[in-house]
């Protein structure tokens, strides 16, 4: 087995991607992910990659496209405020559907906000972000080890459904160090025949586009497109169940959340209170039937974020509001402790 | 748009043709007009008398000179050209707006051994994607960048832009481009020289038979330099939009050469690789 | 057994660093650890603190409420984090910059004149490593066995002339008692 490290989360993605072959990396300056721009720096032009400094995050997202369009594996990383520019690129690279990986090491918002961990770019993240209609696939580690392997799994998803895939952490996962055994490296073995490579004069013209001017044409497109996100919501949704067999009360949280989560679910078994967590790692495809089936079997649910309530809502969809949904929050950059899921695990069985 | 006489042997026949008729006298197979192999058989949408067609024809021209087709990728931007992907018979790409140089980096550091040319528009070059645009030059990416200058928003229905004349009437301008207010035009050429990273700049303009040879010249010249390695190779082509500025074709035409010309004086404004640095005229004269 | 460590200090004090040493230190030792600095914009001067959690089980939250050892650098981080340690914990104090005494009286504390020490022994930036060594010494949660290994992992190569400092800063943090003044 390979060694284990201790390493950065921001670093284990920085790793986990040159593992997963990517070799190209556009970035902008932001706190709290600079780790992976100096990572890049550092490893990129050793290995012959391009790690490029670029001039705003709109002109990072787009260096990507540049580069998903010729059909390689390509990241860019940024924090919150910055993956609000990116946007636009985003939804480009969705509407073009090209395989590409942004990174979003979440802090606290809206506007510039501060720099300390938050979850409050959920729906962002999970309901598209930028304009028209499309989904990233969006991954959501909670330690450094899945900093590193849901780095390779989203190139691997991404290439698959030639869709823009995210990893969504957020400060604490970002800066926290924590013993990693770093994947193996390996290759796409996915074909692109659709990348601007240059014709070599053997092929029709590529075009890499999302103008589409006939709307019965872009109907078309956008069907064909959720077509696809069918495929992904029932083939790719992933979540870690924690104590659920005889749960009669569960916590949804994912990221740091579900971290301290864990330790509060611990703590209520201590006490008698039979609950369990579920945590959605695939934040979407979002792990509906997961909670769907919880909802026939608890009593209620707690739904622990680091935002006013985003995954709340789908928790709430998911069980069809059939169960009280509690939630327990901090926001700004402060980060719930154990004893105030404690709590409110309590509050839930008091009901 | 292909006409091609194509005769090989001296024969007898019933003529229609004088062309036909002087090439089958005497042998010749000759093709007197043909469009660009780099160009598609799709139609252009462009109005009539607008110069996109000729730049587009001048880009494809080069591409066929160099042979390089087949190894050329093509990034279009959100204006006017943003169905050329359409219309040149390369790999091509949509950007957003204003961010072709972006997506052009990106393309050409994934793939440095392919050519790699932005065509945009001045409100995409000069307005929402200077940054991009001023950033690609100063990296020096090894690039050729086709600016095409008239002066207004064409697509959108002929609003001001950044290369809007002061007084220039235009849809959002309707007293004449007020200095005090909307400021100044940007002389893009003029500005990137100032950089050192850049290796290539030249405005031209295609309002005269000299002028549209002059820039196929710096055209070639900018893919050339890409070919050669030499960097950022940025060329600025004066061009006309008679349906936005409510004029005809050839009046438009005498507006380029009465007042485009005489603010935007055509010439070489950067050649790292050049010995004396070409004449900056102010007629539409380049020497 | 789980064990919460807490260093606080200046920046530029080298907490961050100590506390990787000692996070790397579990690591090798195959306990399960995390370790999560504060970050901000100061970088030097301003508080740093780092959180390690060292564990036989794996780490829930790295998140640190109430610490089982604090190793406090300056005043502000005593004042700060003194009231937050759960009974029992074990305080080190640098006690050439922390002239008060720890009030709290169930808990136990270590008073370390870093450095002081530091610079007796021209190592002047290497008080961090002195208190480690002395935690080390008195709360077993990691050995001094095999601290050499670990610090050729957390100092770069670029600084490998540092490591004989830091070893020998360990060394004097681990060897020392009140006694020896």
């Amino acid at each position: 087995m390979a060694e284990k490290v201790l390493m950065k989360g921001n670093e284990a993605i920085a790793e986990a991607a040159i593992r997963a072959g990517c070799r190209h990396y556009f970035g902008y300056p932001i706190t709290p992910q600079t780790e992976i721009a100096a990572y890049m720096a550092k490893r990129m032009p050793k290995i012959g990659g391009t790690f490029l400094q670029a001039e705003s995050e709109i002109a990072a997202i787009n260096m990507v496209y540049g580069v998903a369009a010729a059909g390689m594996r390509v990241m860019t990383s940024s924090s919150s405020p910055g993956v609000s520019l990116k946007q636009e690129g985003i939804s480009y690279i969705a509407g073009c559907d090209l395989p590409a990986l942004i990174i979003n090491v979440q802090r606290g918002g809206p506007g510039l906000g501060g720099i300390q961990p938050s979850q409050s770019d959920y729906f962002q993240a999970t309901k598209g972000g930028g304009h028209g209609d499309y989904h990233l696939i969006v991954l959501a580690p909670a330690s450094v080890q899945e900093m590193a392997d849901l780095t390779i799994q989203a190139f691997t998803l991404a290439d698959k459904y030639r869709c823009p895939a995210m990893l969504l952490a957020d400060g604490t996962m970002g800066q926290m160090m924590e013993p990693v055994i770093l994947p193996e490296p390996q290759t796409s073995a996915v074909e692109k025949p659709w990348a601007v490579t240059g014709t070599q004069n053997k092929r029709p013209h590529n075009i890499i586009n999302s103008l589409c001017l006939r709307p019965e044409q872009l109907e078309k497109a956008n069907f064909e497109r959720y077509e696809k996100y069918k495929q992904i919501e029932a083939n790719e949704v992933l979540y870690e169940s924690f104590m659920m067999e005889d749960a009669e009360y569960c916590v949804v949280a994912f990221g740091i959340a579900a971290r301290v989560s864990k330790n509060a679910v611990i703590s209520a078994r201590k006490n008698g209170i039979k609950v369990g967590m579920i945590r959605p790692i695939t934040l979407w495809p979002f792990p509906t039937d997961a909670i769907a089936a919880a909802a026939k079997q608890v009593k209620g649910f707690v739904c622990a974020e680091l935002s006013m309530g985003q995954m709340i809502e789908d928790v709430r969809l998911a069980s069809a509001c059939t169960k009280p949904v509690l939630l327990c929050n901090r926001v700004g950059g402060m980060i719930i402790t154990p004893e105030e899921v404690l709590e409110k695990i309590n509050t839930l069985a008091a009901l | 748009m292909h006409v091609q006489y194509n005769c090989t042997k001296f024969v007898l026949h019933d003529c229609t043709d004088t062309m036909t008729c002087i090439c089958k006298a005497y042998g010749i197979n000759m093709i007197v007009f043909e469009k660009p192999k780099a160009l598609t058989d799709v139609p252009m949408h462009y109005c009539p008398g607008c110069a996109h067609g000729i730049i587009h024809r001048l880009v494809a021209e080069t591409i066929d000179a160099l042979g390089i087709v087949g190894n050329t990728v093509g990034v279009v931007p959100v204006g006017c050209a943003v169905m050329a992907y359409d219309y040149f018979a390369c790999d091509m790409v949509e950007a957003a707006h204003g961010r072709a140089p972006a997506v052009a980096t990106g393309l050409k550091r994934a793939m440095p051994d392919r050519v790699i040319f932005t065509y945009q528009g001045d409100g995409d070059l000069a307005s929402i994607g200077m940054a991009e645009t001023v950033h690609s030059a100063t990296r020096n990416e090894n690039i050729t960048v086709v600016f095409v200058n008239n002066a207004i928003y064409g697509m959108t229905g002929g609003q001001m832009a950044p290369t809007s004349l002061p007084g220039q009437v235009t849809q959002t301008s309707p007293y004449g481009r007020d200095i005090k207010t909307a400021g100044f035009p940007i002389r893009v050429s003029e500005m990137l020289a100032t950089l050192d990273g850049p290796a290539y700049i030249e405005r031209v303009a295609v309002n005269n038979v000299k002028n549209v040879r002059n820039a196929k010249k710096a055209i070639q010249k900018a893919f050339q330099n890409q070919l050669e390695g030499k960097g950022f190779s940025f060329i600025e082509v004066i061009s006309t939009c008679p349906t936005n500025w409510g004029m005809t074709p050839s009046q438009a035409m005498k507006w380029v050469e009465t007042d485009m010309i005489p603010y935007y004086p055509l010439g070489v404004y950067k050649d790292k690789y050049a010995d004396v640095t070409g004449d900056i005229g102010n007629t539409g004269e380049v020497q | 057994m789980t064990t919460q460590i807490l260093i606080s200090g200046f920046g530029g004090q080298g907490v961050l660093f100590a506390g990787k040493f000692i996070a790397y230190k579990g690591l090798l030792e195959e306990k399960e650890v995390s370790w999560l600095p504060s970050y901000g914009p100061e970088m030097r001067g301003g508080t740093a603190s780092c959180s390690i959690i060292i564990s036989d089980e794996a780490v829930g939250s790295p998140i640190i409420a109430n610490p089982d050892v604090l190793i406090a650098m300056n005043l502000p981080s005593l004042d700060k984090y003194e009231p937050a340690c759960v009974p029992g914990a074990k305080l080190f104090l640098d006690e050439t910059l922390i002239t008060r005494k720890v009030t709290r009286t169930d808990v136990e504390a270590f008073y370390i004149p870093a450095t002081q020490l530091a610079r007796d022994a021209g190592i002047p930036t290497l008080g961090n490593m002195i208190l480690a060594g002395n935690m080390i010494r008195e709360t077993g949660i990691v050995a001094m066995e095999g601290v050499e290994e670990v610090l050729k992992k957390v100092i770069s190569a670029k600084h490998a002339d540092l490591l004989q400092a830091n070893l020998h800063a360990l060394q004097i943090g681990y060897q020392y008692t009140k006694e020896m003044l």
